[in-house]
């Protein structure tokens, strides 16, 4: 799986905006982290998805994107939701299952939502949310506007009928979508090698004469510039592009899941953790003069502090009322 | 007042709410250059152009989806299976995405979808081609459920479906295309959720839908006339939300009723609506409720043997007969 990827270079004049993609995935970092904790507590139910390892991708693909773009991911969703902007309290909250989640309590960790966000969720069938995403790209070809649609999904998809019938409908028809393969190397517990004949996946793009890209999915900047080209392909020439972001998850396939064992070895996981995507842009922004360490450690701090008013948030959020149960079953 | 076919009255019904409505578009296989594998979309490439009646490929899971995705942004689109045996490989997206949508999102994103295309046993198809899937569809919270029997009832119900904010499944009797009826010029829409009583009568309800009521119609008129047994024909129109009042109120005149289907007797539609009739109308039952319903096996393809997996007006007077004690057993 070794490949040569295009380094990528700080330019001193983009510091503010290397901050931010700093501080938005210590956000996903901090919040998953106290998630996991959270869970262990008993105060999140059901399956959570964490995202720990994998921030730079979501980080620097919705970096790429417009408010007015429509965000489609699967359930392993928090940090993608977060980085639309959604308040971390309210994540939480839907965490908790409580009132004032995003979804109302009634999603959960697989079912975020966030319309006036455009974050169009939080999908929990393998693959589902492709067509989902080239709906909305049609609607947008329909209306004719220079919107384009974003949508995030596990490697595993690509195996599923919905990533080829959606994949060759938005050739087919031109549709401003981008998908983005989050290549974390294992579904669940198979490795990508057991589960596809080809292994490279941003080759199945050539199927259906599609643009297709490969990029360090633990490196934020490239992920970012080359979303930055997807999202040009999208919107000015209405062709769609599939990239493959290599990733890493550092924890097990849901809270309930092991970490390592017999798909993986502890020793594969410390090995990758060094390529550590927050780590790494830490320290190229301090060899380079744009962060000091103590300016790092003020905002590590901050993140943490915010992380926790959102759990607080969670905690203070009363649960919905029994005359919730049918509500939002039917449109008026 | 013109007569129509049922194609035709479900023709006008697209191409009115299309006329109607810029957000409604029709997408699904055939359905633009060929005109529609059952002629239903007849013309409408050729009036809306190619953004508006889209031709798929063969991937009913992808443009369900799609038309699912279109909904959540705001569109209003019509999706067809070319038939519903089809849309089997589409389910995902109808009842994990479609159906759930506004629920699980704590009710943001309302999903105006219309799915529609022939359902039920055709002639001689086989078993996988000939099968009716209400009971499959009416088992999910967030779904509506319409199955119209006549041309007038077709046109009123699809123009409703389409203006819904919901997900309609919506199921045409492959039978009943060619069909026949009076359909007014003047613009009208009939509410989901209204079952129409078809026939008056005073000693035994039959409850029906699609195709059945044909067959309910022709029994009842030989029950007049045979056994002078007046039975009161109730089409359900729309299977959910299911009419429960109509259905129940005639029985309370009657005291007698029979369920008639198309579908599998297992958890049929028969079964939810003998479920409402023995706790709503208990005290007025003067028999137990009988079922009609398609045989319990794959369709065969022996014309005979498929003969008798069907409801006819026969298995209705057979019912009916026990229903009033006159089979004398």
């Amino acid at each position: 799986m070794a490949q040569p990827y295009p380094e990528t270079h700080l330019d001193p004049a983009r510091a503010g905006f290397y901050r931010d993609l700093l501080r938005r995935m210590l956000l996903v970092r901090h919040f998953e982290e106290k998630a996991g904790e959270a869970y262990a507590q008993g105060k999140v139910g059901g399956f959570c998805h964490l995202y720990i390892g994998q921030e730079a991708v979501a980080t620097g693909a919705l970096a790429a994107v417009r408010e007015d773009d429509y965000v489609f991911a699967g359930y392993r969703e928090h940090a993608h939701i977060l980085l639309r902007g959604t308040s971390p309290g309210t994540v939480m909250a839907e965490l908790f299952g409580r009132a004032d989640g995003c979804s109302s309590g009634k999603g959960g960790s697989m079912h975020m939502f966030d319309a006036e966000r455009n974050f169009l969720g939080g999908h929990g069938i393998v693959g589902a949310q492709l067509p989902l995403a080239a709906g909305a790209a049609f609607a947008i070809k329909y209306r004719g506007t220079d919107q384009l649609a974003i949508c995030f999904f596990g490697e595993a998809a690509v195996n599923i009928g919905a990533f080829h019938e959606t994949l060759n409908m938005a050739a087919l028809w031109e549709l401003p979508i981008v998908f983005v393969v989050e290549n974390n190397r294992y579904g669940m517990g198979t490795a990508l090698e057991r589960a596809a004949a080809v292994w490279d996946v941003y080759r199945r793009a050539c199927s259906y004469d599609m643009a297709e890209e490969i990029v360090d999915g633990m490196d934020v900047l490239a992920v970012h510039d080359t979303t930055v080209r997807a999202v040009e392909r999208a919107r000015e020439e209405q062709a769609p592009t599939l990239i493959e972001a290599r990733t890493y998850r550092y924890m097990g396939h849901s809270m309930a899941d092991p970490i390592h064992g017999h798909y993986r070895t502890k020793e594969e996981l410390e090995e990758q953790k060094k390529k550590d995507p927050i780590r790494r842009l830490e320290k190229r922004l301090t060899a380079e003069g744009l962060m000091g360490e103590d300016d790092i450690k003020k905002m590590d701090q901050d993140v943490l502090a915010e992380v926790e008013e959102a759990v607080q948030f969670a905690d203070e959020s009363p649960d919905p009322g029994p005359e919730a149960l049918y509500t939002d079953v039917y449109a008026d | 007042m013109p007569t129509l076919t049922y194609r035709d009255a479900l023709n006008q019904a697209l191409r009115e709410e299309m006329e109607r409505d810029p957000d409604v578009f029709l997408m699904g296989e055939e359905v633009g250059v060929y005109q529609g594998a059952y002629k239903v979309s007849r013309g409408l490439l050729e009036q809306f152009g190619e953004l508006r009646v889209v031709d798929t490929p063969i991937a009913e899971n992808g443009f369900a989806g799609i038309g699912v995705g279109a909904a959540m942004v705001g569109l209003r689109p019509v999706i067809e299976f070319m038939t519903w045996n089809f849309a089997l490989l589409a389910i995902d997206q109808v009842v994990n995405s479609a159906a759930k949508m506004l629920y699980m999102s704590g009710g943001q994103f309302p999903i105006p979808v219309v799915f529609r295309g022939p359902g039920g046993a055709a002639l001689q198809l086989g078993a996988q081609h000939s099968q009716a899937f209400e009971s499959w569809y009416a088992h999910v919270p967030g779904l509506k459920v319409v199955a119209p029997a006549t041309p007038y009832d077709a046109k009123g119900l699809l123009k409703s479906s389409i203006r819904d904010n919901n997900p309609v499944v919506f199921l045409e009797g492959e039978m009943l295309y060619n069909s026949k009826g009076e359909v007014p010029e003047d613009e009208y829409v009939i509410p989901i959720g209204e079952a129409d009583v078809k026939r008056e009568g005073a000693d035994v309800t039959i409850v029906c839908h699609s195709k059945t009521v044909a067959v309910s119609l022709k029994a009842a008129e030989r029950l007049e006339a045979e056994l002078d047994v007046s039975a009161e024909v109730v089409d359900l129109r729309t299977i959910r939300p299911l009419d429960v009042a109509t259905v129940v109120g005639s029985v309370h005149k009657t005291n007698r009723c029979v369920v008639v289907e198309e579908g599998w007797p297992f958890a049929g539609v028969g079964a939810q609506v003998v479920d409402h009739i023995q706790r709503e109308a208990f005290d007025y039952l003067d028999a137990p409720v009988q079922r009609v319903t398609g045989a319990d096996v794959p369709m065969p393809y022996n014309k005979h043997l498929e003969r008798l997996t069907k409801p006819s007006p026969d298995s209705v007077i057979a019912a009916v007969k026990k229903a009033t004690y006159l089979d004398g057993d």
